[in-house]
């Protein structure tokens, strides 16, 4: 059983036409590689009282049918559930693609075929098997299986996902068709989001899902839920995990009720605990996480029309390692020349300052309803709220109070009407209107370094696909973003003057305080953007897709207004106020091939930046607690090129071998000096073997190689007040390159149901390499994680 | 037929009904609009004053950073000293910011025992000594004994630290805690 299934569905409209119903429908489903047939799924006609089987030959028929718009629903054991639209208008022929994520246990492998948001731009999905083995972990570390995907870390469990070379407001995170706003513009800042939540995970690379966003350069995230069945059951999952590193792990639990007349009800929870994790030679003292999720799905789906109710909770408490709290810039310089942590504790489960806690709340309420002739209306109000603690290491009376206490809330009202009653052509037309409003709480102390804000946000887009013939698939559209920042904000008098704010922006002052000012800035944007593309499927077996994106993204709140010394990061960080939107142009092309036997993916793209905004370290301020780094935001124009490539290959229906490579080449070309934080090269070989034969029992030794990143910027020069003269601060130089093994086995067994046990067992680095990674902000400290071994023990009923 | 559409459209506008509401009620609620507070931080050091006396007069270096955090870099100034003497140290701690100056000098000595100057010293000057004890007998450092050697050019580094490991070994990374203080001073040793 391979990845993907054809369904053929022809249309045979009877020698009578006309509104009478007599029309008749014949599908086939096809296995995608083999050709072979398959019986026992499941089609229902949503909305009407028909449903069938598909019998030996794989075919399926349902006569006396109404001309006009249908929605099949396509159920096989093997396969996630699927729900396709048909048009009956006289004779015609389709052919739909339907994911098929498998219960058996040969791995589904993707090589960007799978249910697309796009046509022509190059999409990756996750495959179930990949989100349980990383269950533990983060979301970054679960989508870095996705060649291409890499992530900016600080530590192990604050993970940022990159997609080719772009992070943090770059990239849009879509948790169930909802933007995620969770501050997600500092390099400290997780998705805050629970792995487990979603099953269905998947990654577009570049702006060209214009649908869900006009800024994402870099990419979109989306976290779906499995689609529900539409019969009366009860089924649930349980997934254990325990890890040697951290000495902990976690437990994630969901349970589903659905009904048949599409009612359904989905409850999921997870809680995480891990104490400090551990490099091979130290224990990474106070990077313990505690970890909880909960999830709530009601709902109901009909052809008609349908509504969703969705609630998730999302609350992580994760310490930042001791060592990498320092007071200065002589205590950076120690730092980077000592390889040593200067704090090593031992091992212990709890968290300390410096620590972060977050929490996530976030309602959903959607509608949708089908217009006969015309289309359908979808209509959807999302509600989030994201309250971020920082807690730095602080004496006296102010010891457990908060250094940064942010409180984010959004409200998001969406709305889009697709027109898809005409068969080979889709418009889709949609609305947002976003309010947003951050509130910086003073009990802090602590000067703000992210001011209170109100943003609203008014975005219009228009997207078409459009089946040329069996071979061509074109995408077009178009989107405009409005964007307004209304910000209330202190600042220094002395830092006004120093940012020539006072000759640029003096009339934003509405209150001078003496030693500070209260300004309000008020900056609009408006965005365009735009793509094309077009999928060309050569034969059976080779597709070519090709795109071009255009998409320009406003500046976030951390890159306008930043000021102020980041206690945690023992840095200054410089927003500019004069920083403009960004704009990007993406052409991306791949070719792939996907046979039985071996398959392939070349995916390269040339991202121009123009206006790109970056944080890099400039220099050094002197206060009289000593000297500190200041990172400065600044634009200018880049250019990212790059390939993602993927082979695979079959060498027996029991051994497989998978080999991807990603490389990423970032230049300033105002300076031409290469781009800061860009991921280096890496290269990942495994073998696999599986053998169904032994309870679906699979191993797999997996080969991670990652080159030294030789692209930087230059160090900086700065004045060390405790050495009394100039240092090289050795702040951008790379780590050497590494080699990492990974070891995974897993096997079924059956208790009650047909393979409902699943136990796993995994290790990470298993040699206990040591290494530092470039992407890893506690590069200078420490080095990374050792070994962990894993045990998951995975129960579906 | 017609009876069920109706209510199903009804339904609909209900729907719609209260997601506006909701909206509407959550907006309200999490309006910040008034105008943010002013945070004036607190137990903030603008200004030290170190003066050292001895029998042939007195002299001063001191440190001043009236904007904190802020891009203007701390004004030092260091007057001369004489080859071969003893002096007698004494650290005057203000905040500046704030009219008038608040002395932070006696709440270091209040909390005396979560307080450590440490000094290190470079060339022309050569020997320092602490002179104060907190309640326990570690040294404080608001007073010290600072010896001059040769005439030349030497450095002197003050570094305070709040809540260090007390009692210590002398060095910085013994005491830990976290630096109020880090500041070096050149002087001319004539």
């Amino acid at each position: 059983m391979k990845n993907y299934l054809y369904v053929f569905v022809i249309f045979c409209s009877s020698i009578i036409y006309a509104q009478d119903c007599n029309s008749i429908l014949i599908g086939e489903i096809v296995d995608f590689h083999d050709n072979s047939t398959l019986n026992g799924a499941t089609i229902n006609v949503t909305g009407k009282n028909l449903s069938t089987v598909s019998k030996e030959n794989g075919k399926f028929t349902f006569k006396n049918l109404c001309d006009g718009v249908l929605e099949l629903e396509i159920s096989h054991p093997e396969c996630t559930t699927k729900f396709i639209t048909v048009t009956i208008n006289g004779d015609t022929f389709s052919e739909i693609r339907l994911e098929h994520h498998l219960e058996e246990l040969t791995e589904v492998k993707v090589i960007g075929d799978v249910p697309k948001s796009t046509n022509s731009a190059q999409e990756n999905i996750l495959s179930v098997k990949d989100i349980e083995r990383n269950s533990g972990n983060s979301l970054g570390d679960a989508l870095k299986k996705i060649v291409g995907v890499s992530t900016l870390n600080t530590g192990g469990n604050i993970v940022k996902p990159v997609i080719q070379g772009l992070n943090g407001s770059r990239i849009l995170i879509l948790n169930n068709n909802v933007r995620m706003q969770d501050m997600e513009w500092g390099e400290e800042h997780a998705p805050n989001v629970d792995v487990n939540a979603n099953q269905n995970i998947s990654v577009i690379k570049g702006a060209a899902a214009i649908e869900y966003g006009g800024d994402a350069i870099g990419g979109v995230i989306v976290l779906e839920p499995l689609p529900v069945v539409r019969t009366d059951s009860l089924f649930g999952k349980t997934q254990l995990n325990l890890s040697s590193n951290g000495r902990g792990g976690n437990i994630t639990s969901s349970l589903t009720k659905s009904y048949k007349s599409g009612l359904y009800i989905k409850a999921q929870g997870s809680y995480k605990k891990l104490g400090d994790l551990e490099a091979p030679d130290y224990i990474l003292s106070n990077t313990g996480i505690n970890e909880s999720g909960l999830s709530l799905n009601v709902g109901k789906r009909d052809f008609e029309q349908g509504w969703e109710g969705y609630y998730s909770y999302f609350n992580s408490e994760i310490g930042i390692l001791r060592a990498s709290h320092i007071g200065n810039v002589d205590d950076l310089i120690n730092a980077i020349n000592s390889n040593i942590p200067s704090v090593i504790n031992d091992f212990t489960y709890d968290i300390t300052q410096p620590y972060q806690e977050v929490t996530h709340h976030l309602g959903k309420l959607s509608y949708y309803r089908r217009f006969e002739g015309f289309g359908k209306w979808t209509t959807q109000y999302d509600f989030q709220q994201n309250r971020r603690f920082e807690y730095d290491i602080r004496v006296g009376d102010d010891a457990d109070k908060a250094s940064l206490d942010l409180r984010l809330t959004t409200h998001s009202v969406l709305t889009n009407i697709k027109f898809d009653a005409k068969e080979g052509f889709d418009l889709k037309v949609g609305a947002l209107g976003r309010y947003q409003t951050n509130f910086a709480n003073p009990d802090t102390g602590v000067r703000r370094l992210i001011p209170d804000y109100d943003k609203y946000d008014f975005g219009l887009f228009a997207i078409g696909n459009y089946e040329l013939n069996s071979d061509w698939t074109i995408d077009v559209g178009a989107r405009y973003d409005f964007s307004r920042i209304d910000a209330k904000k202190f600042y220094k008098v002395s830092r006004w003057e120093e940012r020539g704010y006072d000759v640029d922006f003096a009339d934003i002052i509405i209150e001078d305080l003496g030693t500070q000012l209260l300004t309000n800035p008020v900056f609009d944007y408006h965005n365009f953007s735009g793509t094309a593309g077009f999928h060309y499927q050569i034969n059976e077996k080779d597709h070519l897709r090709f795109n071009y994106a255009f998409s320009q993204r406003a500046p976030n709140p951390s890159e306008l207004f930043s000021d102020g010394l980041h206690h945690s990061a023992a840095r200054i960080e410089l927003g500019d106020l004069r920083i403009t939107s960004e704009t990007s142009s993406k052409l991306s092309a791949s070719l792939e091939r996907n046979t039985n036997k071996w398959g392939y993916s070349v995916a390269p793209f040339l991202n121009s930046i123009k206006d790109f905004i970056l944080v890099e370290p400039t220099g050094v301020e002197y206060t009289i607690r000593g000297a500190f780094p200041v990172w400065s935001y600044r634009q200018t124009d880049a250019v990212l090129l790059g390939i993602d490539a993927f082979l695979y290959s079959n060498w027996t229906s029991k051994i497989r071998t998978d080999h991807k490579f990603a490389w990423v080449r970032g230049t300033d070309t105002e300076t031409d000096t290469p781009l800061i934080n860009i991921p280096a090269a890496n290269f990942t070989n495994s073998i696999t073997y599986t053998n169904p034969k032994w309870n679906n029992f699979l191993i797999s030794l997996e080969s991670q190689y990652v080159f030294e990143q030789t692209r930087y910027p230059d160090n900086i020069e700065v004045f060390s007040p405790e050495q009394q003269e100039n240092v090289i601060l050795d702040i951008n130089t790379p780590p050497d390159a590494y080699h990492l093994l990974s070891l995974n086995t897993e096997a079924s067994f059956t208790l009650k149901n047909k393979n409902d046990l699943t136990v796993g067992l995994s290790a990470s680095n298993l040699l206990n390499t040591n290494y530092r990674d470039y992407l890893n902000r506690q590069r200078y400290f420490v080095d990374d994680m050792g070994r962990n071994i894993s045990l998951r023990l995975i129960f579906n009923y | 037929m017609k009876t069920s559409t109706t209510m199903k459209r009804n339904k609909t506008l209900k729907t719609v009904l209260a997601l506006s509401l909701m909206a509407t009620v959550m907006t309200s609620c999490s309006s910040d609009d008034d105008t943010p507070e002013i945070i004036n931080e607190e137990e903030i050091i603008t200004t030290l004053t170190v003066t050292l006396t001895s029998a042939n007069g007195t002299a001063t270096l001191q440190s001043q950073d009236l904007d904190g955090d802020g891009p203007n870099a701390p004004v030092i100034t260091a007057d001369n000293l004489t080859a071969n003497t003893t002096y007698t140290g004494s650290i005057e701690l203000l905040n500046e910011t704030e009219s008038p100056a608040e002395d932070i000098t006696e709440e270091v000595e209040e909390e005396a025992d979560e307080h450590q100057f440490f000094f290190s010293l470079n060339g022309s000057l050569t020997d320092v000594t602490y002179s104060d004890e907190d309640g326990d007998g570690n040294p404080i450092g608001l007073e010290f004994e600072l010896t001059t050697g040769d005439a030349g050019s030497g450095s002197i580094t003050i570094t305070l630290r709040h809540e260090p490991t007390k009692p210590n070994d002398g060095t910085l990374a013994d005491a830990g805690g976290e630096t109020d203080i880090a500041q070096t001073f050149t002087v001319v040793v004539e």
